[in-house]
């Protein structure tokens, strides 16, 4: 941290930190020299061969029923795929796409909602009285439970499914973006009513910055929630999607789709997740900033 | 209770003579105020009265969690009152049939962990006030607080967020976002409590500065004796909860001061004077055990 | 109770959720007051069918045993997630070459759903309760590990720096401060865990499917009475499963406050 120098006008002399792909570069270099990135690849190769050996290589019983990871990346990346779906199939993408635009919309009603909802809940003492107990008496209610009702009330395959998702993500979203409002430090809204702010500009200047850091941990987790409703949802009543890929092939008798299904579901849920935290660290560099400087 | 001569402005070198202050006048009289939370009464404040003359720097003291700041928060208007009557300049702020006081830029506080807000940088914060107050556009309102941040040695740092700046510069920068507003009162909540000496004898300095410029009258809260005589005209000391008057000492240093007045034999017998006074409600403070309302 | 009943916030929730009760009625009969049915509420059971439903479930036994049979499974597969994932993460906590090793392919797996196994154990285990109770075991294992990593190495270091100087040995700084310093994320982790345990075991229970009234669970209670067209029995079923989630969170609450007296003060 740069020294306060009061009385000369002198620019402090620094070095310039390194940033972006530069940083990136020098970090990879650095980590070289350690023995991490090594015992990472050992790690993935153990497990690799772990699962290799219990499923290919000594075909154990029970193990023998799982296809082994040749059979799996093989099938993934064959033209012509004995079980139906590798890269080189529409049908693949079909599903991710299916599974995508659910969460995308399902993601986009339970932000649009849980967020103002939140941040309401969090600023409004009445307002926070009269919804907060409605909403913790329908959060231990799983959400798998809502299953069967929301095939009743909506017909078709894509809006239970979607009903679901949202719902999950919005219980999430409304509750930290209220604890992010809830976190400001009263010395903030004091500080604001100071300086002459009327009610609006305390809520556009203090509130929704302040719970930003909350609202984002809580979009994060709440795309988490929402591909693990969308799953359940898919393969309880789907024609489409991911899930409905893992539990139509289980059914089929097919295992290697499944596999492949499980593994497609993780890589994206990680990648929107990643998705959504950058979006958050554009949006908030005094917060990203901070942090750097404390070494995190 | 006297009535406050106010700090005799002595003319500063270098700087255009500032005319005698005319706002800021405080009158404080026999405020009083019961916290109610759990059915038991706590007595923060009780039958408290000050007269704070205009452009005066009033320095209050007292053990850590007496009720100084229910204070200052009474006459910023975060608190209410439960009985007497706060008056700025003539006008009532809080007292009978008003119990909290409005909000607003003619008393501006500054805080003691510093409230800058996080998510702005330093001149944005600085703009904040006078954008709000719809009194500038947010161009201009930027483009004077960049030019009163560097006024204040802060220029470089203008485009910072406050997580990425010292506490100094921070705590520097949140006296010039209050000061753009032309405030009639600064106060102050121990701000530099968690500083070591060096950085804050490097605030009192930029602090004194401000004050010779402005002439603004400061409400200044600290439990730090040298402290309050260094920078104060008047030096309230104040009983542990409730808090009470107890003592007032005038402090007749010149202006401007200097860091040779902290050794000057005036300031040792001021120090040993208040010390006494403040020691023993120290003791009655660190006896009761309670924890710091801080 | 003087001081619940004297304050506004508990008046409010309580008129608060007895308008929601009503205009849930009100929505759902609302065909039978004015002729035609609203769209999506309209198709709701009412909550005094709902309460009709319920004391007719009430004096069975079969409700009973589902309950049971849920709170077995629960309980099955959160105590072997907490069994392993609390020493897997402490050691991945602790030790660096045990965690470069172990680490990336625990975070290759850790995305995937927990329900998207559901058909792969069942595949494996020669038991449907078997590949239920590995589910819920991987619903609850990923969060516990996720909370002890990140409780223990949020441990402030002066705390180990305090103990080494007074003597301690690498032993006394695991069980003196590591374990207890990461108990209230441990416990935040089992909390959460809870929570996913029960859509597992739910969510396992329909798709399994399998079994007669009883030894389905509450997923199956639903799941039946959904296939039944039972409409006002599924929200039985609904309601019960979030009671049942609420006392075991609340039990976690409580042993949490037993065996951490210094969180109690905040």
């Amino acid at each position: 941290m740069a020294t306060t120098t009061v009385t000369t006008n002198e620019v402090p002399q620094r070095r310039v930190a390194p940033t972006g792909l530069a940083l990136a570069w020098h970090r990879f270099k650095k980590s070289l020299r350690s023995p991490t990135p090594y015992l990472t690849v050992f790690g993935i190769f153990l497990w690799f061969f772990t699962y290799w050996l219990l499923c290919e290589g000594l075909q154990l019983p029970r193990f023998v029923k799982i296809p082994g990871p040749v059979t799996i990346i093989s099938e993934w990346f064959s033209t012509n795929p004995s079980q139906g779906i590798s890269i080189f199939t529409p049908e693949y993408y079909h599903h991710i796409a299916v599974s995508c635009r659910r969460i995308a919309i399902a993601f986009f009603l339970a932000t649009a909602i849980g967020v103002p909802l939140g941040l309401l809940m969090g600023w409004s003492r009445a307002f926070h009285d009269y919804t907060f107990p409605i909403l913790e008496t329908l959060r231990p209610i799983p959400i798998l439970a809502w299953v069967p009702l929301a095939i009743l009330m909506f017909q078709g395959y894509e809006t239970p499914v979607i009903f679901l998702a949202t719902l999950a993500s919005l219980f999430v979203t409304t509750l930290n973006t209220m604890l992010g409002v809830q976190s400001i430090d009263e010395a903030y809204f004091r500080a604001a009513g100071c300086l002459g702010s009327s009610k609006w500009d305390v809520f556009k200047h203090v509130v929704v910055p302040g719970a930003l850091p909350y609202i984002f941990t809580g979009l994060q987790i709440s795309i988490g929630v929402a591909w693990f409703s969308l799953v359940a949802a898919e393969m309880v009543s789907g024609d489409y999607g991911l899930g409905y890929l893992i539990l139509s092939s289980y059914v089929n008798g097919v295992t290697v789709p499944m596999v492949i299904g499980m593994l497609t579901l993780g890589f994206v849920g990680w990648f929107t997740s990643v998705l959504v935290r950058m979006i958050g660290d554009r949006l908030m560099q005094w917060h990203v900033r901070a942090l750097a400087l404390q070494g995190r | 209770m006297n009535i406050a001569i106010p700090g005799q402005p002595s003319p500063v070198q270098g700087l255009a003579p500032v005319a005698k202050p005319t706002r800021g006048q405080i009158s404080i009289k026999n405020v009083t105020k019961i916290y109610d939370p759990e059915g038991v009464n706590v007595m923060a404040v009780d039958d408290c009265s000050m007269e704070i003359a205009a452009g005066e720097v009033c320095m209050i003291v007292g053990p850590s969690g007496c009720g100084k700041t229910t204070l200052l928060n009474a006459i910023a208007g975060f608190h209410s009152i439960t009985s007497g009557e706060i008056r700025l300049d003539g006008e009532l702020l809080c007292g009978p049939g008003k119990p909290k006081a409005d909000q607003g830029a003619d008393r501006i506080v500054v805080f003691q962990h510093g409230a800058l807000f996080p998510w702005k940088t330093l001149a944005e914060n600085v703009a904040y006030g006078p954008m709000v107050q719809g009194k500038l556009s947010k161009k201009d309102a930027l483009e004077k607080a960049h030019f009163k941040l560097a006024e204040a040695g802060l220029g470089d740092f203008g485009g910072k967020y406050p997580g990425e700046v010292s506490s100094g510069m921070a705590r520097r920068a949140e006296i010039v976002r209050a000061l753009i507003n032309d405030p009639a009162v600064l106060l102050l909540d121990e701000p530099y409590r968690a500083m070591d000496a060096l950085t804050k004898s490097i605030m009192h300095e930029s602090l004194l500065e401000v004050y010779d410029r402005t002439k603004v009258t400061i409400f200044f809260i600290t439990h730090d004796l040298d402290e309050a005589i260094f920078l104060g005209d008047k030096v309230y000391v104040v009983t542990t909860r409730p808090c009470r008057l107890k003592k007032t000492v005038e402090v007749k240093l010149p202006r401007p001061r200097n860091f040779e007045m902290l050794s000057s034999e005036e300031f040792r017998v001021l120090v040993s004077e208040i010390n006494e006074a403040v020691h023993e409600e120290a003791i009655k403070a660190f006896q009761s055990g309670e924890r710091e309302m801080a | 109770m003087a001081k619940v009943l004297g304050n506004s916030e508990f008046w409010r929730g309580l008129f608060a959720l007895i308008m929601f009760v009503l205009l849930w009625e009100i929505g759902s009969r609302w065909k039978e007051m004015f002729g035609y049915s609203l769209p999506y509420v309209g198709l709701l059971p009412a909550p005094s069918e709902v309460a009709v439903a319920w004391t007719k479930v009430l004096p069975k036994w079969g409700y009973w045993e589902s309950w049971y049979m849920s709170f077995k499974r629960v309980l099955a597969g959160f105590l072997a997630a907490m069994l392993i994932g609390i020493p897997f993460g402490l050691m991945l906590a602790v030790n660096k070459y045990f965690r470069d090793i172990f680490f990336p392919p625990f975070e290759v797996l850790r995305p995937i759903p927990p329900l998207a196994w559901v058909p792969a154990s069942l595949i494996f285990w020669p038991t449907n309760e078997m590949s239920i109770a590995f589910v819920t075991f991987l619903g609850a294992f990923f969060t516990i590990v996720i909370n002890v990593i990140g409780g223990a190495r949020s441990i402030d270091v002066r705390y180990l720096r305090a103990a080494q100087s007074m003597g301690a040995s690498q032993w006394d700084l695991f069980s003196k401060i590591i374990l207890p310093g990461t108990l209230p994320s441990i416990f935040t982790g089992a909390a959460v865990g809870m929570g996913i345990t029960w859509e597992v075991v739910l969510a396992a229970e329909m798709i399994s499917g399998g079994g007669t009234q009883g030894s389905g669970g509450l997923g199956f209670f639903i799941w039946n009475s959904y296939m039944g067209g039972s409409l006002p029995q599924i929200v039985v079923g609904m309601i019960s499963i979030g009671i049942a989630g609420y006392l075991s969170s609340s039990l976690i609450r409580i042993i949490g406050a037993r065996f951490m007296p210094w969180r109690r003060l905040f």
